[in-house]
């Protein structure tokens, strides 16, 4: 009887604990998300999608940050998408089961979760010392570098979900096998690869690390890719580390702005995703 | 006439699928070698930065804790001893609470709860660093320094060797403010992946454990969490590397002290947060590259961590489909 006491107090003891250990992990996002509505919501206004960032203590807004992240997220992920897609193609569809594939595999994967900061380095070492300066357009290649990744990943596996008959029934109509690829592959898997980039631009937009030494910042407005550009990680990391009252509150904006707009592109991307695989 | 001139059509028509065909799966194929290449050109890259770092120092600047940019003397020891710190540190919270949380969403939870809370967990995983990083100056470090430095000082006071980690005045920020972030921020990733884990462990397996009367803790304990060791294993290595390579959320709450501080309590600074920090500022040559040399040691490092992770969850996949 006292061993089926013991057993049941330890069976009680460590269900309990697995119960808190998940109590404490949703409390976490709880606690952030709070403080980021609390601290942010008190400075959002219109303001700081229509001004410029100011000088120490004034009023001012986020806009050319939010323009500049606009502008190198859009390029990064449009170079990085095609290149991801089609080398997820080419894993998926022609070398399923050759070595390449799994190499290729095997290093994206570790690609996908490299320090992000070592890619700054990288471009830093092959864009930013040949042109000789900081640049949006080195900051948008720092990004395609980061995407890259994570479309491979999606589009290989979306890919590998479509079904083998339907491939065969179009080859048995005659046609090439890019055009199956394209016109049948492509679009059974449709949602999964809008899901991937939805992804890759969540992943990217808050990412700062690659930024600080591509891209630069600037305090001012601009959409010149061949000067500094300001970006909304980059200006909260410079405002948030500074003493004065005015620049960190215009921080917490900035962070409430970037987490609001990942979560909401990965909610969208998880619907659509989901929508996907059940048909 | 007609059918040699069909014949011929239907040739030519053939040879440009073909053309289309071969253009298509050549563009494939050079973006799948691209993806080797980028990683080719990182270690390139890297290696040809620090090469003037590595002509001065030598093998010297893995073991030399001298970080002075004035007398343009640099070593790695302190900021590869904060980088192991703070993941060791991260490591020891997130991954029992990690697992615990794969258990409690594969095992317990309600049917109805599983997806809404595996999406929050994985939309904590989605959370941009520099987001914790901000918390964790502004709520956390704060919070740390009032309420748990002062009792943490006050309780190991008199304990031989705790009493010299946890000793100094109560920054909130520093080594251990970073490693708790880091936790924070490495949970959800152990998380998902002991989840998916888990979940991969046959039910039959489960059911003749409670068959033969198991408590749900030991059926977890003896038959859950054995069958699927080599792929837990794996998520806690990615979740290291992760935390290695963390950047914005350490750079904020370590305190960027260029040197090794006895106390965990007290600021440090890790390869990331140095090369964040420091870079834009480096002056010469000799800095310059000796950061760049910092990033070569950190992908190094994290490169072997990450490979090892993907084994153990390669070896698990194949496991999975045997069975």
């Amino acid at each position: 009887m006292t061993v089926y006491a013991s057993r049941r107090r330890s069976n009680f003891l460590w269900i309990g604990l697995c119960y808190a250990s998940a109590a404490f992990g949703l409390g976490w996002l709880i606690i952030i998300l709070a403080t980021l509505l609390w601290c942010g919501g008190g400075g959002l206004s219109l303001a700081v999608f229509t001004q410029m960032t100011p000088p120490p203590d004034q009023g001012g807004g986020l806009l050319n940050a939010i323009v500049g992240s606009l502008i190198m997220t859009a390029l990064g992920v449009a170079i990085g998408t095609p290149l991801g897609m089609f080398a997820g193609t080419y894993m998926a569809e022609y070398g399923r089961h050759t070595k390449l594939t799994f190499v290729v595999r095997f290093i994206n994967d570790i690609l996908l979760s490299a320090p992000s900061i070592v890619v700054g380095l990288f471009i830093y070492q092959v864009v930013v010392t040949r042109m000789g300066h900081f640049s949006g357009l080195a900051g948008a290649a720092a990004l395609a570098v980061i995407v890259v990744p994570v479309v491979v990943r999606t589009t290989e596996d979306m890919l590998l979900l479509v079904p083998g008959p339907l491939r065969e029934a179009a080859s048995a109509l005659g046609l090439p096998r890019s055009t199956v690829i394209r016109k049948v592959a492509y679009r059974a898997a449709r949602a999964g690869l809008i899901t991937g980039v939805l992804l890759a631009v969540a992943r990217v937009s808050g990412e700062t690390a690659p930024l600080l030494f591509t891209a630069l910042n600037n305090q001012f407005f601009s959409a010149d890719l061949n000067a500094p550009m300001a970006s909304l990680p980059a200006i909260i990391f410079q405002f948030a580390m500074s003493p004065y009252k005015a620049w960190q509150s215009l921080a917490w904006s900035g962070a409430l702005i970037i987490t609001f707009a990942v979560l909401t592109l990965s909610i969208v991307a998880r619907v659509l995703g989901a929508r996907g695989s059940s048909t | 006439m007609a059918y040699k001139d069909a014949a011929a059509r239907r040739a030519r028509v053939l040879g440009a699928f073909k053309i289309r065909d071969g253009i298509f799966h050549g563009l494939t194929l050079a973006a799948a070698l691209a993806v080797l290449i980028i990683l080719g050109g990182v270690i390139i890259s890297l290696i040809e930065g620090s090469l003037p770092a590595i002509r001065a120092f030598g093998f010297g600047f893995v073991y030399s804790s001298v970080w002075n940019p004035v007398t343009n003397q640099f070593g790695a020891l302190a900021a590869i001893y904060g980088t192991l710190v703070t993941s060791a540190i991260a490591m020891l919270i997130a991954v029992p609470i990690g697992i615990g949380i794969g258990i409690f969403l594969t095992e317990l939870c309600p049917e109805g709860l599983r997806r809404p809370i595996g999406i929050a967990v994985e939309l904590l995983a989605g959370i941009p660093s520099i987001i914790y990083g901000i918390w964790g100056l502004f709520v956390f470090a704060p919070f740390l320094q009032q309420h748990i430095q002062p009792g943490l000082i006050a309780a190991f006071a008199n304990v031989p060797i705790l009493s010299s980690l946890f000793a100094g005045p109560p920054y909130g920020i520093g080594m251990l403010t970073a490693g708790f972030i880091l936790a924070i921020m490495v949970l959800p990733f152990i998380a998902a992946i002991s989840r998916d884990v888990f979940a991969t462990v046959p039910a039959v397996l489960k059911e003749a454990g409670r068959g033969i009367g198991c408590t749900t803790w030991e059926a977890v304990r003896h038959i859950v969490v054995p069958y699927a060791r080599v792929g837990v294993i794996g998520g806690v290595m990615l979740g290291l590397g992760r935390a290695l390579g963390e950047t914005m959320a350490v750079t904020f709450v370590i305190g960027n002290a260029d040197a090794i501080p006895r106390s965990l309590l007290a600021p440090g600074t890790t390869i990331s947060a140095a090369i964040a920090n420091e870079f834009t500022e480096a002056v010469g040559d000799l800095y310059t590259s000796s950061l760049i040399e910092l990033g070569l040691i950190l992908f190094i490092i994290t490169f072997f961590v990450l490979a090892i992770a993907r084994f153990m969850l390669i070896r698990l996949e194949r496991k999975a489909g045997k069975t």
